[in-house]
């Protein structure tokens, strides 16, 4: 019996709490506050009310500093934005179901592109944004000063010796990467008769790490790496060189021995935000920088520990030329 | 894995016989390792074509999806509740639901500790994201009892459907969830619905484990008296049963909040809101100080759930309610929490945003971990790589190329006959099953790898599990001073101390077995302490009475008394490092690890990814029932010797 009565009385209790939680729910409203609109700068304020813009953010950094100057100036033309932070493979069915309206950074997917674009028609190429990625084979600079013929591919066999490691079997250690990023690396060793093992680090934060131990303490490491890329402003790597690409020496993946193309990252959106043809789509087609301005943002948020917001704001006005350009007219 | 010592020494001559056969199939094993090694191995393949056939599934659920659009809405809805909850109660009310809640169950202490907890997660500037964190477990816990209970109970009560759902359950815990986590999305879309069933998928066996735990736990006696006195099987259920196991039922809530809380970063990977995003964007900058904040906050909420609900499980016990106790204080109790909530609702529509905790109170160990990070890795890297070079040139890479260079028949048999030897004639059988499907699935070469750093990082997690568990159940004062510590490794995500370990112990297999004994060890510890502590004193008092040191009472009473707890230690030790392998591949360790990862970030490895994780699973159910039966054989032959 004392236990009934009990239940009953935390039973009252928690409806009434109920209760009262819903009326001062519906009381309470986020009050963003007023941004101080320097002359002519971005406000990142806007009434909200011409509609959501679902944007998608990449797991690097580049793609935060991509998202959050878009987000502010889209929230200037009056829409709401939502932002998730998500792994290529799985944002790119959002386009179908509606989750996502725009990638802002893609880095050539053909797989994806094949279903998304070609296949299903959900989604678009919005054309380049402006920034060009460029993967290969990464050294640290202090290497370059020791053993200077390092950055040519051809004597790579020379040098295997110098990264061996607990891992690599007897044979240098090839660092791979992240295993959402194109890869040819073990294709690339074999097709280039290298006496290396290709040893993946598995994530992008275990090769940052790896190169910026390497560069601290000086220890020999060479593995995949791109640009851009904010840890490239703390710490200096040097790309080596393989065998200049040409076009469509990577077609079969098993025979390339060709370096990594030069990569024209572009946006992706999904065809029914185009379709609209709204402001929101006109901004983000014109939208293109270059890998100095994203820099500028990454490292404020990667180096200096700003929040992709402030960094954003902080670049939109100093760079007032370059975004207005990309304002539809009204 | 270690040979079964046993310690009836009367029976010496079965004994010795035993010995000398396993030396004669060491020698002979040795014989064809050194005689076929290099032949009959079965090198790993990219294109194995099973995997491209598995990538199918995906497509197939990505046609399939609107037949589960109910069941993500209905979650949707589940979530949006104890988000508007929450949001209703804005901060001052959560803190005082908390107070109110730890003074129901527990009293001053446990209140003081709830409110001193969920305000911390404010002053750690991460009050919204907590909350959706907090939310999001409250979904997948509520869904998790709704379903996990009945069938505890279920099968509490009958063996078929245990038989039935226990192999199930393995697949549940060890399964790696990264590799249905891309199709999953695919089905139930992006966000919190998806990151609710991925949790509750991880977090329900507990549930219902320790449900059929509970009520089979009741005594045949007195479910018998029961039935004699006429009650029907309903009324030995209802009031029988599961009151009496209501203690038990109230450890498993308590486990699957746990299990729960470590599935936070997951939710990150599929965009639902909360810690695990912190966490996540913190690792792409490589910024360890925010990453550890995140950490700290799940931490928190781990301490406080893991205290209420342990209370509240003890205060659901109608045992340890005493008749006489004192109504009218206890009224007094509710009326003063409900009065206090209600308080802190109403204080709270005073502020402008009650949802929003107050910033300038906040706080970061940011710079001060960043700072302590940076000077461990540069004062001790190098040790730390000289280490793992010795480590793995003399342990690890041995091991692992005897694995993967033996013929593969003869690594099969000789695993067999460590389970026939260990656990008799159902785990060699289970044993052969599981390898047999491994090598169907094409991944031999990257399962034997998996194993060796699995089998290391198990025979380290055991060895300081052990030692340490026995110097707690010795030491009070040790045991309380270890256990912020174990608290805090167990439920730090690993996601936290990674880029940490690659920096000290660079990507490698090092990395991830010093990442899974991180995560293995408490709770071996703790069961180990707990069986220990767990002797009977009169086993105690008689063999310190006839004149034992502590030396000779360990070794001779302790040990062999507590041999039933130190099984299930090894056990479980060994099914929390599996749980670590994905984490493996993040840090370097390659092999299965990777494979799984690979397969949740790029499409066409999918098939690969979820062959890897059924491999995983395989592993996993085999040195289970290793070290399983061992546990079951190794009572009765105590139970015998004594």
């Amino acid at each position: 019996m004392n236990h009934k009565g009990m239940g009953r009385l935390l039973a009252g209790v928690v409806v009434i709490g109920l209760v009262l939680a819903a009326c001062s729910s519906s009381a309470g409203g986020s009050t963003k506050p007023a941004g101080s609109a320097a002359t002519g700068g971005a406000t990142c304020t806007g009434s909200g009310d011409k509609g959501a813009v679902k944007l998608m953010i990449n797991t690097w950094v580049g793609a935060q500093a991509n998202v959050a100057v878009i987000e502010c100036l889209l929230t200037q033309l009056g829409y709401k934005v939502a932002t998730n932070t998500l792994a290529e493979e799985v944002a790119w069915p959002g386009f179908e179901t509606g989750e996502v309206d725009v990638i802002l950074e893609n880095w050539g997917h053909p797989d994806l592109e094949k279903t998304y674009i070609k296949d299903k028609k959900v989604a678009q190429d919005a054309g380049p944004n402006g920034v060009t990625g460029k993967i290969g084979w990464y050294v640290p600079e202090w290497m370059v000063e020791k053993y200077p013929d390092i950055l040519d591919g051809a004597n790579l066999n020379k040098y295997a010796d110098l990264f061996k490691t607990s891992e690599s079997g007897g044979k240098g250690q090839f660092l791979g990467s992240d295993p959402t990023f194109v890869t040819n690396d073990e294709a690339l060793v074999k097709n280039l008769g290298l006496n290396y093992k290709v040893v993946y680090s598995g994530s992008e934060a275990a090769t940052i790490t790896a190169f910026q131990q390497a560069t601290k303490n000086k220890t020999p490491l060479i593995g995949y790496f791109y640009d851009p890329q904010w840890l490239l402003n703390t710490v200096k790597l040097k790309k080596v060189n393989l065998p200049a690409y040409t076009d469509g020496c990577d077609a079969d993946p098993k025979k390339v021995a060709c370096d990594y193309p030069p990569y024209t990252l572009n946006k992706i959106a999904a065809t029914k935000f185009l379709a609209k043809d709204d402001a929101a789509a006109k901004l983000i087609k014109n939208f293109t920088w270059t890998n100095a301005d994203q820099n500028l943002v990454s490292d404020d948020i990667a180096n200096h520990n700003m929040t992709a917001t402030d960094a954003a704001k902080k670049w939109l006005d100093a760079h007032q030329a370059t975004w207005k350009a990309w304002m539809p007219a009204s | 894995m270690t040979a079964v010592s046993l310690p009836a020494a009367a029976r010496l001559e079965p004994q010795t016989a035993r010995r000398l056969l396993a030396l004669i199939v060491a020698i002979l094993v040795a014989v064809l390792f050194v005689a076929f090694q290099g032949q009959w191995t079965l090198p790993h393949d990219e294109e194995y074509p099973l995997f491209k056939s598995l990538n199918g599934l995906r497509d197939f659920v990505d046609q399939n999806r609107s037949v589960v659009d109910p069941i993500r809405i209905f979650i949707g809805t589940l979530v949006d509740f104890f988000v508007a909850i929450i949001a209703g109660l804005g901060w001052p009310g959560v803190l005082a639901v908390a107070g109110g809640l730890g003074l129901i169950f527990g009293g001053m202490r446990l209140a003081t500790l709830s409110i001193l907890g969920f305000a911390s997660l404010g002053v750690l500037g991460l009050w919204d994201a907590s909350m959706a964190t907090l939310a999001l477990i409250l979904a997948a816990v509520v869904l998790a009892l709704l379903i996990g209970i009945p069938l505890g109970i279920l099968i509490g009560r009958s063996d078929r459907a245990s038989a039935f759902v226990t192999p199930i359950l393995d697949v549940m815990q060890i399964m790696p969830t990264f590799a249905y986590l891309a199709p999953m999305t695919l089905l139930f879309l992006i966000g919190s619905p998806s990151a609710t069933i991925a949790t509750l998928i991880y977090a329900i066996p507990p549930a219902i484990r320790i449900t059929s735990l509970g009520i089979r736990g009741v005594g045949k006696e007195t479910v018998e008296a029961a039935v004699s006195l006429g009650s029907t099987r309903w009324q030995v259920l209802t009031k029988v049963q599961v009151p009496l196991a209501r203690r038990t039922i109230g450890i498993g809530i308590n486990q699957t909040i746990m299990m729960a809380l470590s599935m936070v970063v997951i939710a990150g990977l599929i965009g639902a809101p909360g810690l695990g995003r912190n966490i996540l964007q913190a690792l792409s900058k490589v910024d360890v100080g925010s990453a550890f904040d995140a950490g700290l906050a799940i931490v928190i909420l781990a301490i406080v759930l893991d205290r209420l609900t342990d209370r509240a499980g003890e205060w659901m016990d109608p045992r340890s309610h005493r008749e006489d106790e004192d109504q009218k204080r206890r009224r007094l109790l509710y009326g003063a929490t409900f009065a206090a909530v209600a308080g802190a609702v109403i204080l709270g529509r005073f502020l402008p945003d009650a949802t929003k905790f107050p910033k300038d109170l906040t706080f970061s160990f940011r710079e001060p971990v960043n700072a302590i990070v940076g000077w461990i890795t540069d004062t001790f890297s190098g040790i730390t790589l000289a280490i793992k070079g010795i480590f793995t040139d003399l342990v690890l890479n041995p091991l692992e190329s005897i694995l993967t260079t033996a013929p593969w028949w003869l690594v099969v048999a000789v695993i067999v006959l460590i389970a026939w030897y260990i656990s008799g004639r159902r785990a060699s059988v289970t044993a052969a099953i599981c390898l047999g499907l491994v090598i169907l699935l094409g991944l031999w070469n990257h399962a034997m790898a998996t194993l060796a750093t699995v089998l290391v990082a198990t025979i380290i997690t055991l060895v300081l599990g052990v030692g340490l568990g026995i110097l707690t159940a010795r030491n009070d004062r040790v045991r309380a001073a270890l256990r912020p510590f174990l608290d805090m490794a167990q439920t730090m995500p690993a996601f936290v101390y990674l880029i940490p370990a690659i920096a000290l112990f660079a990507p490698s297999r090092f990395t991830a077995i010093v990442a899974a004994v991180i995560y293995a060890v408490p709770p071996v510890i703790r069961l180990v302490d707990a069986g220990i502590r767990g002797v009977s004193t009169t086993a105690m008092e008689a063999a310190t009475a006839s004149g034992s040191t502590e030396r000779q009472l360990l070794w001779n009473v302790q040990l062999p008394l507590s041999r039933r707890a130190l099984q299930v230690a090894s056990n479980q030790g060994i099914v929390l490092v599996l749980a670590m392998v994905v984490i493996g591949g993040l840090v370097g360790a390659g092999a299965l690890g990777y494979d799984v990862v690979a397969g949740f970030a790029q499409g066409e490895d999918f098939g690969k990814g979820l062959a890897a994780g059924i491999a995983i699973v395989l592993l996993g159910i085999m040195l289970d029932r290793i070290t399983h039966g061992a546990g079951g054989r190794r009572t009765t032959e105590v139970a015998e010797a004594g």
